[in-house]
């Protein structure tokens, strides 16, 4: 190759060149203004990547900004490659939730794994060892041509990919809905520890300061990934391959060893992943936030394929690269680390202080450009918007056709694809290496894994309801982080800090911008009241396929801390005889309820309320009784209303329950969702006392029942036994998923 | 009992290993890395669990061939204790320490689960603490754990006490749905003639103490403590 060569292969830069590049024509005329000339054909794949939605968050911006970021507990909220919230004797947790939708809907088993790869690398390159991954997944209708072969291809890719890596999987949450049948949902969360003097951070130091490339070689792949994902679909998206990644476990196993070793040393002065735009994203991010400029020399930057362009060179998105920028002189003990680890390691360039941008390859240069005016002009859009129309709660008469045996109604919903067992797919993960794991998700309400090497626990949970978001952004939102927090203080947590991972359809659309904007107004209001700010967050917009918008769904990563694993309490039923507790007031909401859609077929009305002051007080109440010892089972009350609930713990823990609270009790009651509440077992000598405080605390609570048996019954006999109900549960998706295709 | 744990690029379990010895023992284990070529005087060998070299070749594979795996080799002939588990069962059978081979899973998925096993044999420093016949639980979590040798083995390592461990469904019945691989016989961990070797699947260093659930796992280390001290 030769610069002649690559010449020959660049193509004219115009107008429509830009347009091409995911630039609107506007854009391109602002480009053409901050450079005084025309762009290189590199510059403009530069700059069009820099501008890309999924780079420069331009309609989300102006909105995150008002979140709350902020708290005793934070260390480093949003803009750094993850959050960073103190756990106490000089612990960190870091951690970051991020989607690989579009990859995942174009090549599920790579585009989930690369997902897996990328939120990975967000953590370890902060200081932190991955102590356990989590993911919200959604799929399209079941009986959806594609959606076997999507869940069959994330699910392996995921398990390939976390596997290997050695970072346990430890849960999160499945949905399918028609409305994710042309763009799924792949949002993959990791959660790491660090201590707190040990943080890495991204911004540039240090003029004439060594620039590292580390990790995997550079190949072709995933060159305009960004773009891609800038933009909707249509019938021709599966044309959009050769922009998915390809995802190497093994080589990120090395990566994660070798850096964590690197960070042992003094030698780094600031690390960051390449990840959405590569190498143009790290070294524009790393300079930009340090105020310097960096001059790159590509010719010894290690790559895979022949004669590869500076274009594609800093466009490519290949997996397991970092860029490094080191003290003077530490080249060969960092050098050192990487031949141990059999990774790649050059030095591709330095710093400086002219604050531009320079890349050189084949002795001439193909971009001089000024960093901070190109991302200080990146576009920043207050897109119009309008919010969605407010609704009620859906009256009685929708429900005065039901009349079916309640034994029938629970085996209908248990087996329904939201609520069905989800055992087919978290065994395909390992969610126990490390030695660490105290519950997966599905054993309690969050996941719990402990510190290595100490006593103390991070709890960690997924959760949205996007049909709740869908009805009521406003409530919606709001619903996605009280849920987050609820499920921590159930398993005994004090919850810390939430990651936010947006996921909408076209912003260009003021219906679409409007649920977008609802959400981070629910999600901001939670987050006060609750104190429990967003850290760390990534928006996907553009998830439509031919006009058709997916459910607008604000994924929220819930992390919380307690002092000793072993004090976490899971969801499962475990004696004969423990008193069976409401927490909180049912007051019967049925609208958006499972319900609602599975047994009466109708998705109507507004989602139940969220009253943020109860919320607090019933979770503060719950997590003081768990921490006091009081408390055998504990399952926050979601999808399927009490008695579901109640039906899931039984289940889990293969003890029935006799209950006296439900006699002709309507379908409000049984399976209304509404918030703030709980069920627990306690034994019977201390629901006096448990109750007691209850009352001290102002907290509604009511005996539903004790644990007996191996059936769910009432004073009338047995409603269904939990035999009948398993098989429901867990027959549903190995017998969807071994169908023929 | 002093130990030692191969480390090759890839391993993912060394640490659960670690944590499980030296609860045990009171002594931390050596950590040897795969392009050493020594090892230290050790009483017991854990090649540990992972995806040695990415597996990208047949599991275990490449790592037989790696320098310490010759050192791995001779200590066990002389008889020094080896236990390989999950990934190092792969590696110390492909390297020749062990009869047979293992594949990929029946069903073609990584499992992950906790498994009820039956000890086949108590007469080794690895089964020692467990009564002959009985049902223990330790986690599995493996995408090749089909163990396969030919019917003449089989026979072989029956008749000379050679299998330790085999999957049940539950307490008491060997049910071919408790299989989680599809291994022939049931076969979940065997022994090498002298019974100074024992390869399995399951982990026994992730069910050691009340966090993992159930201590199953403990005894065998408790009983290698006890041989090798």
């Amino acid at each position: 190759m030769s610069a002649e060569a690559t010449k020959a292969q660049e193509r004219p830069v115009t107008v429509e060149l830009a347009k091409e590049f995911g630039l609107s024509a506007e854009e391109y005329r602002n480009a053409l203004d901050i450079l005084g000339r025309t762009p290189t054909f590199t510059e403009l794949g530069i700059i069009s990547v820099m501008w890309s939605e999924h780079c420069s968050y331009k309609s989300s911006k102006v909105w995150l900004k008002t979140l709350p970021t902020t708290g005793p507990q934070v260390i480093c909220g949003p803009g750094e490659n993850a959050g960073v919230v103190d756990i106490g004797d000089g612990d960190a947790v870091i951690f970051k939730m991020e989607s690989h939708n579009h990859p995942s809907y174009i090549e599920p088993f790579q585009g989930a794994a690369t997902g897996v790869g990328g939120i990975l690398r967000d953590v370890f390159t902060m200081g932190a060892r991955p102590i356990a991954n989590m993911n919200a997944l959604r799929f399209g209708s079941p009986d959806h041509s594609k959606t076997r072969h999507l869940v069959s291809g994330v699910v392996a890719g995921i398990a390939h990919y976390g596997n290997c890596v050695g970072v346990p999987t430890v849960g999160g949450e499945t949905n399918f809905h028609p409305a994710f049948n042309g763009n799924i949902l792949v949002n993959a969360m990791t959660v790491g520890v660090a201590k707190t003097d040990k943080i890495f951070y991204s911004a540039a130091a240090g003029i004439g300061n060594p620039v590292v490339y580390v990790g995997s070689k550079t190949g072709r792949d995933g060159i305009h990934g960004a773009t891609m994902a800038s933009a909707e679909f249509t019938e021709d998206s599966e044309e959009k391959r050769p922009t998915v990644q390809v995802g190497d476990p093994f080589t990120e196993k090395l990566l994660i060893e070798a850096c964590l070793e690197l960070m042992e040393t003094d030698a780094i002065v600031a690390i960051q992943d390449m990840g959405a735009a590569g190498l143009t994203s790290s070294s524009v991010e790393m300079a930009g936030k340090g105020g310097l400029g960096i001059e790159l020399t590509l010719d010894t930057l290690p790559m895979r394929e022949e004669a590869m362009t500076p274009y594609e060179i800093m466009l490519s998105e290949s997996q397991e690269r970092m860029l490094i920028i080191l003290k003077p002189g530490r080249e060969e003990v960092a050098k050192a680390i990487f031949d141990k680890w059999e990774l790649d390691f050059a030095v591709i360039g330095h710093l400086t202080d002219t604050g531009n941008l320079v890349i050189k390859m084949y002795g001439e240069t193909w971009c001089d450009m000024p960093i901070a005016p190109v991302s200080n002009a990146a576009p920043e859009y207050n897109r119009p918007w309008e919010p969605t129309p407010k609704s009620s709660d859906v009256d009685d008469g929708v429900l005065a056709g039901y009349s079916a045996d309640l034994g029938d109604t629970l085996t209908k919903l248990f087996g329904c694809p939201d609520l069905a067992s989800k055992r087919w797919i978290w065994e395909q993960y390992d969610s126990l290496v490390g030695g660490d794991t105290r519950f997966m998700s599905g054993q309690a309400d969050a996941a719990v894994v402990r510190v290595p090497g100490q006593t103390k626990a991070v709890a960690i949970t997924t959760d949205c309801t996007p049909r709740y978001c869908l009805a009521d952004p406003v409530e919606g939102g709001k619903q996605a982080v009280a849920e987050a927090w609820r499920n921590l203080s159930a398993v005994g947590a004090l919850p810390l800090a939430i990651t936010d991972n947006m996921n909408f359809g076209n912003p260009e659309k003021p219906r679409i911008m409007g649920q977008f904007v609802g959400a981070v107004q629910g999600i901001g209001e939670a987050c006060k009241a609750l104190d429990f700010p967003v850290v760390s967050g990534n928006v996907s917009l553009y998830n439509e396929t031919n006009g058709e918008a997916i459910l607008p769904t604000p994924a929220i990563g819930g992390v919380g801390i307690m002092p000793d694993a072993m004090i976490a309490v899971g969801i499962a039923f475990k004696n004969e005889g423990d008193v069976i507790l409401a927490v909180g007031e049912t007051k019967g909401h049925i609208g958006q309820s499972i319900f609602l859609r599975e047994i009466l077929g109708r998705e109507e009305g507004a989602p139940p309320p969220v009253d943020l002051a109860v919320e607090r007080r019933n979770g503060d109440f719950v997590r003081s009784l768990i921490r006091e010892g009081l408390v055998v089972s504990s399952h926050d009350v979601a999808d399927g209303g009490l008695i579901v609930t109640i039906a899931e713990m039984a289940l889990a823990g293969g003890v029935g329950a006799y209950l006296t609270a439900f006699d002709g009790a309507s379908p409000r009651v049984l399976f209304g969702e509404d918030q703030g509440r709980y069920v627990l077992a306690v034994r019977p000598d201390v629901a006096a006392s448990v109750q007691e405080k209850a009352k001290a605390a102002g907290v509604p609570v009511t005996v539903l029942g004790e644990t007996r048996g191996t059936a769910l019954s009432g004073r009338g006999g047995d409603i269904v036994s939990l035999k009948r109900l398993r098989d429901a549960n867990e027959n549903w998706l190995p017998t969807y998923m071994a169908a023929e295709l | 009992m002093k130990a030692a744990i191969v480390v090759f690029p890839g391993s993912n379990r060394e640490r659960d290993a670690v944590a499980a010895l030296e609860a045990v023992s009171g002594t931390k284990p050596h950590l040897v890395w795969h392009r050493d070529t020594e090892l230290p005087k050790v009483d017991l060998i854990v090649v540990p669990g992972g995806f040695s070299y990415g597996d990208y070749l047949r599991s275990g594979a490449m790592a037989a061939h790696s320098p310490i795996m010759r050192e791995v080799k001779a200590r066990a002939d002389q008889g020094v204790r080896v236990l390989g588990i999950c990934n190092g069962f792969q590696i110390i059978t492909e390297a020749g320490l062990l009869p047979g081979a293992l594949m990929r899973n029946g069903g073609l998925k990584f499992i992950c689960r906790v498994q009820h096993l039956r000890v086949e044999n108590t007469d080794s420093p690895f089964t020692a603490k467990y009564a002959k016949g009985q049902v223990v639980r330790y986690p599995i979590a493996h995408g090749d754990g089909n163990y396969w040798t030919d019917a003449e083995t089989v026979k072989r390592l029956d008749g000379e006490g050679q299998v330790a461990f085999r999957y049940l469904a539950d307490e008491t019945r060997a049910d071919p749905r408790g299989n989680p691989n599809g291994s022939i016989t049931d076969i979940a961990g065997i022994f090498n003639a002298k019974r100074t070797v024992l390869g399995l699947m399951p982990h026994p260093e992730d069910a050691v103490e009340a966090l993992h659930g159930n201590t199953d796992g403990k005894p065998m280390f408790e009983g290698l403590v006890e041989a090798l001290s």
